[in-house]
Parts: C-alpha cells; structure tokens; sequence
C-alpha cells in the first residue's frame, strides 16, 4: 500500500531513490510530458470559459489524479518510492533540510536565480528545463525573495473551517473551502507557496521544479483532513453548471474519471498521519 | 475563446509601485461590483522598461490561439507573453501566474522583471 510521508521524516535512503526515480523519468522524456500537461490547463482555464485544473471546484480532484499517475510513473522506476509531502507551515525556511543538498538542493544565486547544488542543478546535466515559457534552461528559484512568508498553521485551520466545498461563481472569485485553499481569496495558501519559491514555481510550468509534486501532495493532504472535520460536506456542484467539472463529470484529459471517483484518497494510497 | 468581461482596474498606480498596488487591490477586488455592461478594455501602453520594450493593447486578429486576455495582447521585445484576467478584474501572466496584479502594464513589468533578460519563447498549447 502506498504511505505518503512527510517529507521531513524521510530517510536518507528514501530520498536518495526519489530522487533516482526523478532522474530517471526526466531522462526518458516522461517527466516533461506532465510539464507540458499541466501548463496546457494552466493557459486554458478561464473564469468565465471551461476550467478544469485550476481556480475551478475541479482543482482539487484534477491534482489527485494527477498526482496520482505521476506517482505511478515513479513506481515504475521504483516500486518502493511515494510522493512525501512538503508541511510548509512546518518547515517554513530555507534552511529546512527539504532544500539541502541531498535532496532537492537550494535556492537561486543572485545574479540570474539559478539552483547550483543538489540533483537538479543545471551544471548536473541530468535537468535540463526543456518545457518553457522563457530562453533559460536552468532550474531557478527565489526561496522567501523580499521577505515573503510561507502560510502559518493558523491560517491552515482558518480554511479548514469553511464547511462548504465551493460556491458558484466556482472560479478565482468563489467564496468557501476551495478557493481559500486555492488561494485566489484571503489569506492565500496554494498560491502563496508557489509565489515563495519563485523560479519556474512561479510560472504555468511549475511541474519543472519537483517541489511542485510536494506542495501538491500537501495541498492534498489538506483537502483530506478537510473532510474529515466536515463529514457532512461534499464537492460541489452536483449537477448542470456550464464550464465547470460537475461531481459525476469526466474530467480532462483522462475523460474517464469523475471528481466522485477521487474523493476517497484511500483507494490509492494513505498519510503517514491520520487525516 | 472566453469573453472575459473587462473592467478598467482604475486608481492603481501605474509607476514602480505597480505590482505592490496590485497585490493590495487583489484582495478587495472580490467585493467590487461587477459592471452590467462590458466596460472599456484597460489602457494600451507602449514603453521601454528595464531595458525591454513592453506593449499591450486590443488584440488584433492572428495572434496565438491560447492566450485569455479578453482580447487584449501584451508583447515583450515583440514576443507575445501570454496574459489572463480574473473575475475580480486583476492579471496574471505565464511568467507570474500565480500573483495577481492590477493591470496588464504591471503583469508585463513583473514579468520584464523576472525575466532578468531571457527572452519570451513563442507560446505553445499543446
């Protein structure tokens, strides 16, 4: 059974095949076919056109799936490795063993951003940003530039709170759970984490940056702990809203499952904590 | 191609306080009434910043199929940057797409800004 953990309890040795198993499907093309994926949706969905993976109720589910067949893109490499997720109300600088440079190395130099140590330095040979929006083909990041701050577990448990799921206009302008979570409305968590990291992180190829997969596997820790203090909640909407993913509706680009299919992450795997 | 009802973001700052303005408005916007009617497209622009020749203004036919700017294109050194608006009226770009700002004059000068001098590659939707 895959256990997804938090990426500060991991082992030396867990790291080391995560990031083997990163490697490997960057070298075989398979890690840039989900950079080209998830910035597809991201330049497409719109707040009042059909939205899918983002500022939409569908946000949450499309990033299971898609965390979800990334994970099994991993296990194929290495069948022992799951997604750890990043707690970033916990580790909440860059002086947090997440950024060292055994596992997915530091922030960017000064002069043009570019990470210089762990795997996924440029000078490695093995991440080569090919997916981009930009001439450059260095991962970068700006941990924290201008002394921006990573959301605090209060904030967390304030959007935990919202009961409801989601709200029309269900877009970046929506009241209620998901785009709180989001980020678009108040406090601003999803959002604000991507923003931190600066870099590719912060543009519609975030995927280039495996801290992406992290984030998102908090982000959906989040969503699970949610329905667990509101068992009485659901996804919503249930039926009949133009451009929007209702519950029984297929989602793209797999046209084969629904947000119903995903709303028991146990089917697919569990936490190392209790939801 | 979405028709993203367009509101003039107005009394924002257009100066090197821009994006600052625009993170502040961002969390207000949500309460502003939406206009009945389409109101008039944002400003067009056409200036060199930090060394970069950023424009925007209503689009003209043939440009790329993806972008979502209801319309209006914003160009760096000639190159299209991708640009969307969101419901309460503020812009995001594919280079800060997760920071919205209050015009697309301030989405082209944070993106001139991050990009340290790397060109825009032509956009691409697959």
């Amino acid at each position: 059974m895959t256990v997804r953990k938090n990426q500060a309890t991991l082992t030396a040795d867990e790291k080391r095949r995560f990031v083997n198993a990163l490697l490997e499907l960057k070298r075989s093309g398979q890690y840039d076919t989900f950079v080209t994926t998830h910035n597809a949706f991201i330049m497409s969905d719109t707040d009042n056109g059909d939205r899918v993976g983002h500022r939409s109720p569908s946000f949450l589910p499309w990033h299971r799936r898609f965390l979800i067949q990334f994970e099994q893109a991993l296990q194929s490499v290495d069948a022992t490795v799951t997604l750890p997720y990043w707690d970033w109300t916990a580790d909440r600088t860059s002086r947090s063993s997440l950024w060292a440079p055994d596992f997915l190395g530091g922030t960017g130099r000064a002069r043009d951003g570019q990470v210089t140590d762990g795997p996924f330095a440029r000078t490695g040979n093995r991440w080569t940003i090919n997916v981009r929006v930009d001439g450059r083909d260095y991962l970068r990041r700006d941990l924290g530039a201008g002394g921006r701050q990573l959301p605090t577990r209060a904030e967390v448990d304030s959007v935990l709170a919202m009961e409801t799921y989601d709200m029309a206009p269900w877009n970046s302008s929506s009241d209620g759970f998901r785009n709180h979570l989001e980020g678009w409305r108040g406090v601003n968590l999803h959002n604000r984490v991507h923003v931190w990291v600066g870099g590719q992180m912060a543009t519609g190829v975030s995927p280039n940056d495996p801290v992406f997969w992290m984030h998102h596997a908090f982000v959906d820790k989040l969503w699970a702990d949610w329905q667990a203090r509101h068992p009485r909640s659901t996804y919503l909407p249930a039926a009949g809203t133009a451009n929007v993913v209702d519950l029984g509706d297929t989602m793209r680009p797999w046209n084969d499952v629904t947000p119903a299919d995903m709303l028991d992450h146990t089917r697919h795997y569990t936490f190392d904590t209790a939801a | 191609m979405s028709s993203i009802t367009r509101r003039r973001a107005l009394g924002v700052a257009a100066g090197a306080a821009g994006a600052a303005a625009g993170l502040a408005l961002a969390g207000q916007a949500v309460a502003a009434p939406r206009a009945a009617a389409p109101a008039a497209a944002p400003a067009s622009f056409d200036e060199v910043y930090q060394g970069r020749r950023i424009k925007g203004g209503p689009s003209g036919g043939g440009h790329h199929g993806g972008h979502h700017g209801g319309g209006y294109s914003v160009t760096i050194d000639g190159e299209e940057l991708h640009v969307m608006q969101n419901a309460d009226g503020t812009w995001i770009s594919v280079i800060n797409h997760y920071e919205p700002v209050a015009t697309p004059k301030a989405v082209a000068r944070a993106a001139v800004r991050e990009l340290q001098g790397a060109p825009l590659v032509p956009l691409t939707l697959a």
